[in-house]
């Protein structure tokens, strides 16, 4: 894309920000004047506006609807590893001196300098900037809602219960470094869930599905994108009626494509970002150059990708995005990193500074994290297990960094015996030991997906969107966490 | 510890009025809008925090937070609003966002304030605001004490996370239709510690935290980084376990957490949806016969501490499970009228939910068990609300003869929660105060470790 665009993305963000408060240029001059106090090295201003809505069905009805606003600016000042932090949900001048004030004094002593002139910096243009909250007449937006509902109702009589949910975020930022650049996004981001109850027999199970990214919400209209929403939930959830309990023990696992790669997430993303390798407290700390998985894994963090919910034209440091390599054919290649670790390392800035908001510090943070496609046809790598587990949708997971222990919980898996998938099974936490798993991948399918575009990441507290995904692939040896021993 | 100020320094704090003011603003402006009734609360938090790390600070933030929130009702369509800006303009743009989303949203009888007789009639001083007046040089200053204890309690010990310190007020003003308006400030202060331990090439990490709303009655700073160290120290060495059945105890920092699903179960919205193991469950035995559940929410100086709950309705003490059998829900006005009930001044969660705690402390409740799994650390959300099914990822320790045999990781611990609440054989006297739901170590029966 050219950079004319991309230069419309940081006005339009100005225009959403800057200029209702009034504040130019020269006044950024003027907070930086007063931040770049003796002793820090940095400083940057992250001005916010987020515009966020949600919808909610339940009974058949809409039941909730909610809008909020939220806007300030964080002002950071960093003096060697020190950081000092303060915001203000007021975009106003005062009100950013009384915070640069509270922000640099952190600094000890050193030199005073001086901001050079304000050059706009680059990013990429992977999503348009539109406000996704006028997407679509509120009429609509309540009309497929509804059908959604009465989609999942109509396909089968033991569907009880249908929530569906649609919320959509509209996320201008713009943020000025202290080496004189400014940069701004306009990040559209949408997301429909359903969740549905059925019963039959006396049991209850749920099942749930969904979708987004950054566009409109005329996503979930192409093709009938929400109908395909509705039938998975469904399915999950009478799948999960004939469900059997879980087997407990170490069996080799097979795990589907897609969302499953919350796996790699898990296993190696939090291990691989930069300020715990910074710091010495990551499993992986020191292991740049060595091998952590089988040569089949080849595994990168991609900002980049268009319209994907972890997705960014830059990060929220301002640098833009790019394909990071983490470990290729089975090697360590190195670490996702922010502007202040990738200086202490010695290393450059990978895209991956990110913050929840105004009023959260940015860090190293995943985007879209996934494993490149490999030799093997699915079928072949399931006709391999003699006995084990099949599992194809998962909840959420944790790791510890330092133990490297992580855990994922399966919501849709089987059991293989023969070499053939057969019963469905319960629910059950897989636990691992991320520098180990992945050395016990013996097969990679050639089904690279990636997720549908509903993850959410936690970390310090701060939650952001983000994307994994996998080909099917399989460990020879994990522990599955079933009642049946 | 560094002195706290006397309980009139609100510094930073706007005056309470001028919240209520705001309230008052949001509530004309419905009405004014054509709604039949409105709602709205505002917050105002501020706050200081600092981490320090091998000696040096690493952050020092400020926080500041404000938030207004409205609901409206045109007869029982609801609609919702929120905003962190407090301009006159902003405040009325909030509400008239509130009412345009209720044009779209459904007729729903269920909806609406909570019932007039039901709302606090006064509001208790329940003693939550004791403010500390700490410089970032203070704060900074406990911290480092507090990294420096753990980093020197034993040579294994050789990386930290550091030691953080941080300071919190807030105010919050709730106001209704009906007329209520009700608000009160709180103070919540803490200190923690995470250290890295290392034997050969295994590292692992731990940490212990102290919180209080009173800042002289937190853990001192070398309490707190010494027993980080013992934590992190102890898990050194950690093996894995047979895949197998046995009685786990679940120490009181992950006790908590199942009393946490417990409430999930009988809450309204869990209940209402058919989305709950514990259906239909009132009046009938959910725990073993010694088992009391308690909420009191008016303790001074309670972290669950509040007068009145999110809708104002006036909160009361009241037995959840008495004898082992289950004596009410969790409701809000809203799934107490789905369910044909009364709110039980549960808008917003419990508040101070406490387990009656049994005769033995942690070494006799391993005595107790002889031989099973203690659990000292949970990971990930392998919870199913709909069925109970249970299945986490675990560290603790192995227990051989009633005592701590080694260190183990690297397990699950499953089972079905109603049947693990069933199977409660004991409530240790070992309380840990830390949190909203009060319990001593919890031990079950019968549990699948999956491990090797």
């Amino acid at each position: 894309m050219d950079t004319k665009t991309v230069d419309n993305g940081l006005e339009l963000a100005r225009a959403h920000i800057l200029t209702p408060a009034g504040l130019t240029d020269n006044d950024l001059d003027r907070v930086f004047g007063q931040l770049m106090a003796p002793g820090v090295d940095a400083a940057d201003l992250f001005f916010q506006l987020t515009r966020h809505e949600g919808w909610v069905l339940e009974d058949g009805i809409i039941k909730e609807g909610s809008r909020s606003l939220d806007q300030g600016v964080g002002v950071r000042a960093i003096s060697g590893e020190q950081t000092g932090f303060a915001y203000s949900d007021e975009i106003i001048l005062p009100a950013l001196l009384e915070a640069s004030g509270a922000a640099k004094a952190i600094a000890k002593s050193g030199d005073s300098r001086r901001v050079q002139a304000w050059q706009r910096g680059t990013g990429l243009q992977l999503y348009r900037p539109i406000n996704p909250l006028q997407s679509l007449p509120d009429e609509d937006k309540i009309a497929l809602l509804k059908m959604v509902d009465a989609e999942a109702r109509r396909l089968d009589p033991r569907v009880e219960q249908v929530i569906v949910s649609l919320a959509a975020v509209h996320d201008v930022m713009v943020v000025a470094n202290s080496d004189g650049r400014i940069n701004g996004d306009v990040r559209p981001l949408v997301r429909l869930n359903v969740s549905v109850i059925a019963a039959a027999n006396g049991r209850r199970e749920n099942g749930s599905s969904g979708g987004g990214g950054r566009f409109g919400y005329e996503y979930f209209l192409e093709g009938d994108r929400w109908r395909t929403y509705a039938h998975e939930a469904v399915r999950q959830a009478l799948l999960n009626l004939e469900a059997v309990d879980a087997p407990a023990g170490t069996m080799p696992v097979v795990l589907g494509p897609g969302w499953p790669g919350v796996l790699l997430h898990e296993a190696i993303g939090h291990g691989l970002e930069g300020d715990f390798n910074r710091k010495g407290t990551s499993a992986f700390t020191g292991r740049v150059g060595e091998r952590v998985a089988s040569p089949l894994c080849t595994i990168v963090d991609d900002g980049t990708l268009n319209q994907r919910r972890g997705s960014l034209n830059i990060d929220d440091e301002g640098t833009p995005t790019q394909c990071t390599t983490l470990i290729e054919k089975g090697v360590l290649k190195g670490y996702m990193q922010d502007t202040l670790n990738a200086r202490l390392m010695g290393v450059a800035a990978t895209g991956n500074g990110r913050r929840e908001s105004y009023a959260h510090l940015p860090m190293p943070r995943m985007t879209n994290t996934y494993m490149l496609a490999g030799p093997h046809d699915p079928q072949e790598i399931i006709r391999s297990v003699k006995k084990g587990l099949y599992a194809v949708n998962f909840g959420g997971g944790q790791v510890d960094i330092t133990s490297g222990k992580f855990v994922f919980s399966a919501s849709e898996a089987y059991l293989i015996e023969d070499g053939k998938v057969t019963r469905p099974v319960k629910g059950a936490t897989l636990i691992g030991s991320g520098p180990d798993v992945l050395t016990r991948v013996s097969m990679v399918g050639n089904d690279l997906q990636l997720d549908a575009g509903v993850g959410t990441c936690g970390k310090d507290g701060q939650r952001l969107p983000v994307g994994v995904g996998q080909p099917t692939l399989k460990i020879d040896a994990m522990t599955v966490g079933g009642t049946q021993a | 510890m560094a002195q706290a100020h006397n309980s009139n320094d609100r510094a930073g704090l706007p005056p309470k009025a001028e919240l209520e003011a705001l309230v008052a603003l949001a509530l004309d402006e419905a009405k004014r809008q054509g709604a039949g009734s409105a709602e709205a609360g505002v917050s105002v938090d501020v706050g200081l925090s600092v981490n320090v790390r091998k000696g040096e600070v690493d952050t020092l933030q400020h926080q500041r937070d404000r938030s207004l929130g409205v609901t409206v009702y045109f007869g029982t369509r609801k609609g919702s609003a929120s905003s962190s800006d407090f301009r006159r303009e902003s405040v009325l743009e909030t509400v008239r966002a509130a009412c345009s989303i209720a044009r779209h949203t459904s007729e729903d009888p269920a909806q609406g304030l909570a019932d007039p007789e039901l709302l606090a009639k006064d509001v208790p001083d329940l003693d939550l605001f004791h403010p500390w007046a700490l410089s970032a040089e203070e704060a900074i200053a406990i911290a480092r004490e507090c990294e420096a204890a753990a980093l020197g309690a034993d040579p294994r010990i050789v990386n930290s996370d550091g030691a953080d310190v941080s300071t919190h007020m807030g105010m919050r003003v709730y106001g209704n239709s009906h007329g209520f308006l009700g608000g009160y400030a709180a103070s919540r202060h803490g200190l923690s510690c995470v250290v890295v331990g290392k034997d050969g090439d295994e590292m692992q990490r731990d940490y212990w935290y102290t919180t209080s709303r009173v800042a002289e009655l937190l853990e001192s700073a070398v309490s707190v980084g010494k027993r980080a160290a013992e934590r992190t120290v102890r898990r050194l060495n950690a093996r894995r376990l047979p895949t197998q059945k046995v009685p786990v105890l679940y120490a009181p920092e992950v006790a908590r957490g199942l009393l946490g699903h417990f409430i999930g179960a009988i809450s309204g919205g869990a209940l209402y949806r058919k989305a709950s193991f514990l259906l239909d469950t009132l009046g009938k035995p959910v725990f073993p016969e010694f088992v009391d559940i308690e909420e009191r929410p008016h303790i001074p100086r309670g972290l669950g501490s509040a007068p009145f709950d999110a809708e104002g309705v006036a909160t009361r003490d009241r037995h959840l499970v008495k004898g082992g059998v289950l004596q009410g829900y969790v409701l809000s006005s809203y799934s107490a009228r789905k369910l044909g009930m009364q709110t039980t001044g549960n808008a917003g969660g419990v508040h101070n939910l406490s387990i009656r705690p049994g005769e033995l402390d942690f070494a006799g409740l391993l005595k107790e068990m002889g031989r099973g799994l203690v659990v000292t650390e949970l990971m990930g959300q392998g919870v199913n609300g709909v069925t109970g099914d249970y299945s986490r990822g675990a560290s603790g320790f192995w227990v051989e003869n009633g005592e701590l045999a080694y260190p183990v990781q690297e397990i699950t611990v499953a089972g079905n929660l109603k049947q693990m609440f069933a199977n409660l054989r004991a409530v240790g006297n070992d309380v840990d105060t830390r949190g909203n739901i009060l319990t001593g170590s919890l031990l079950l029966e019968g549990m699948t470790v999956a491990g090797e």
